[in-house]
């Protein structure tokens, strides 16, 4: 039987339904069409994985000192980095577009890499030293017993222990990375560092009055795939139970 | 001064109080849910986590236009669903309701990340002790996991909270501000680079910087001990020790500790 139309003619310019009537993969070449894209993707995947590595082992080894030594002035680290967290963004973007192109930074990779690792650095340590204070105390005692530098316990055996906690913290900040807008826009120019989400923005439509609404819809498909690969990949070590039983209650 | 003595600003900071506080409650239960889903999830659970993160993963500004195209009458599927006639995104509470949806939508997934990281946490000796002492299910949440859970608890309530009051994008693309929907974020941004009141909009950014300042003082000394950076040696211990002996069947001792 063939499916015949159910709304009545004349309605049907008005009324959408939930499931499209045509199937078309068009948008999606098109999107590949504007030469920029491919480039912009390249470098949104290779900056957001770069300032999430740098930023989860900065991040990592901070919340390690600030859940675990005493040290002066570590109230002040803590608070200055929510300070970081809270400081509305876009009030530094002016200045810091001055400062990258007084030192060269700008529209360079590691102009967006720097901004990236300062502005989620605050989540992963509060993220991270909420785990390492979970982790218990006597692990590092049996590990230096064991003959272990505090260097080595920390890498062999804290951190594997934080696993769900780094990977969590990996995860959210690759997002991060991976949606900025406002600082990629202001501190990028040309496809030497341009990110996707920029390049989508740039989007044209057919004619200069038309939105281009099916290339942004496949382009917004498209900038999912590599964080669902990311979140699938990353999300195993997340798991529960990795302290139990380490030390008798 | 001129900012704290306008209507502007309180209507404004009102709206953006509701808005934060509404959806962030909300995410904190739902995303406490769904922490607890993938927590216990068996089959299929790669999948299911990564299709929870799924909406937080989509680049805000697109996934703002497709809740407004969605909304639009005439146009949109969810419109269409309501009463002929009707435009939510032209009222204000039904506004500020589409908008708290975008929102909870949106951030559910990073709170039930952060909140299943804590999860993992929870030793699972301690609940089945507690299970065996005869406490329910819902005793064994308020009493075992949440408290064992207070310091990622306080991560994800305070990063939202934090975020969720600069709202910006998602009010942006839906309403515009209009219909006295306008949050705190949308009255700086249309002083400093519509209006060009230099002054104002810089007096509006302080404010917001204080207010969040504010947030966040209050988050931290509610949670007192459980704040990074606040001395902690030797609590898990004694913690454990006020607990009855957990009962150890065939301790899951990590490989590492083999």
């Amino acid at each position: 039987m063939d499916p015949q139309p159910v709304v009545q003619a004349g309605e049907h310019h008005h009324r959408r339904e939930l499931h499209p009537r045509e199937w078309t993969l068009e948008n999606y070449a098109q999107v590949f069409g504007v030469s920029l894209f491919t480039s912009a993707l390249i470098n949104s995947i290779g900056i957001a994985i770069i300032a999430t590595v740098l930023s989860v082992v900065i991040g990592t080894m901070a919340a390690y000192a600030i859940a675990r030594l005493r040290f002066p002035g570590k109230g002040l680290l803590v608070g200055i980095s929510l300070l970081i967290a809270m400081f509305p963004p876009i009030s530094l973007v002016s200045p810091l577009f001055d400062i990258e192109r007084a030192i060269g930074l700008f529209d360079t990779w590691p102009g967006l890499i720097l901004p990236y690792i300062t502005f989620s650095l605050p989540l992963a340590i509060y993220t991270l030293s909420a785990f390492f204070r979970e982790i218990p105390w006597e692990l590092e005692k049996a590990a230096k017993m064991d003959g272990a530098t505090p260097l080595q316990a920390f890498r062999s055996v804290i951190v594997p222990l934080a696993a769900p906690g780094v990977f969590t913290t990996a995860i959210l900040v690759f997002i991060f990375c991976w949606n900025d807008f406002l600082f990629a826009l202001s501190l990028t120019s040309t496809e030497r560092s341009q990110t996707a989400t920029v390049a989508i923005a740039n989007f044209t439509g057919a004619s200069e009055f038309a939105e281009p609404t099916g290339s942004i819809a496949a382009a917004a498909v498209l900038l999912t795939i590599p964080i669902i690969i990311f979140v699938f990949f990353f999300q195993r070590r997340i798991v529960a139970g990795l302290t139990s039983g380490a030390v008798k209650g | 001064m001129a900012v704290l003595s306008s209507g502007y600003w309180w209507s404004a900071f009102g709206i953006t109080l509701l808005i934060t506080v509404v959806s962030v409650a909300i995410e904190f239960v739902l995303g406490l849910a769904l922490a607890l889903v993938m927590h216990r999830t068996i089959v299929g659970r790669g999948l299911t986590r990564t299709v929870v993160l799924i909406p937080y993963g989509i680049v805000t500004v697109v996934a703002a236009f497709s809740w407004q195209f969605a909304w639009t009458p005439e146009t949109g599927y969810l419109a269409n669903m309501l009463p002929a006639g009707s435009a939510p995104l032209t009222d204000q509470a039904a506004s500020i309701v589409l908008i708290i949806i975008a929102e909870v939508w949106k951030t559910t997934p990073f709170m039930a990340l952060l909140l299943l990281a804590g999860l993992a946490l929870v030793p699972d000796d301690l609940l089945k002790a507690a299970q065996v002492d005869g406490a329910g299910p819902w005793e064994r949440l308020t009493q075992i996991i949440l408290p064992m859970m207070k310091p990622a608890i306080l991560v994800a309530l305070l990063f939202r909270t934090l975020d969720a009051f600069r709202i910006f994008d998602n009010i942006y693309i839906l309403t515009g501000g209009s219909n006295g929907t306008g949050s705190v974020s949308m009255l700086g941004y249309n002083n400093l680079f519509r209006a060009f009141n230099l002054g104002i909009g810089s007096a509006i950014s302080v404010l917001i910087f204080i207010s969040v300042a504010l947030i966040a003082f209050i988050f931290i000394r509610l949670f007192g001990a459980a704040a990074p950076g606040s001395d902690t040696e030797g609590r898990r211990l004694t913690w454990l020790s006020r607990r009855p002996e957990p009962r150890r069947a065939s301790g899951p001792w990590p490989t590492l500790w083999c």
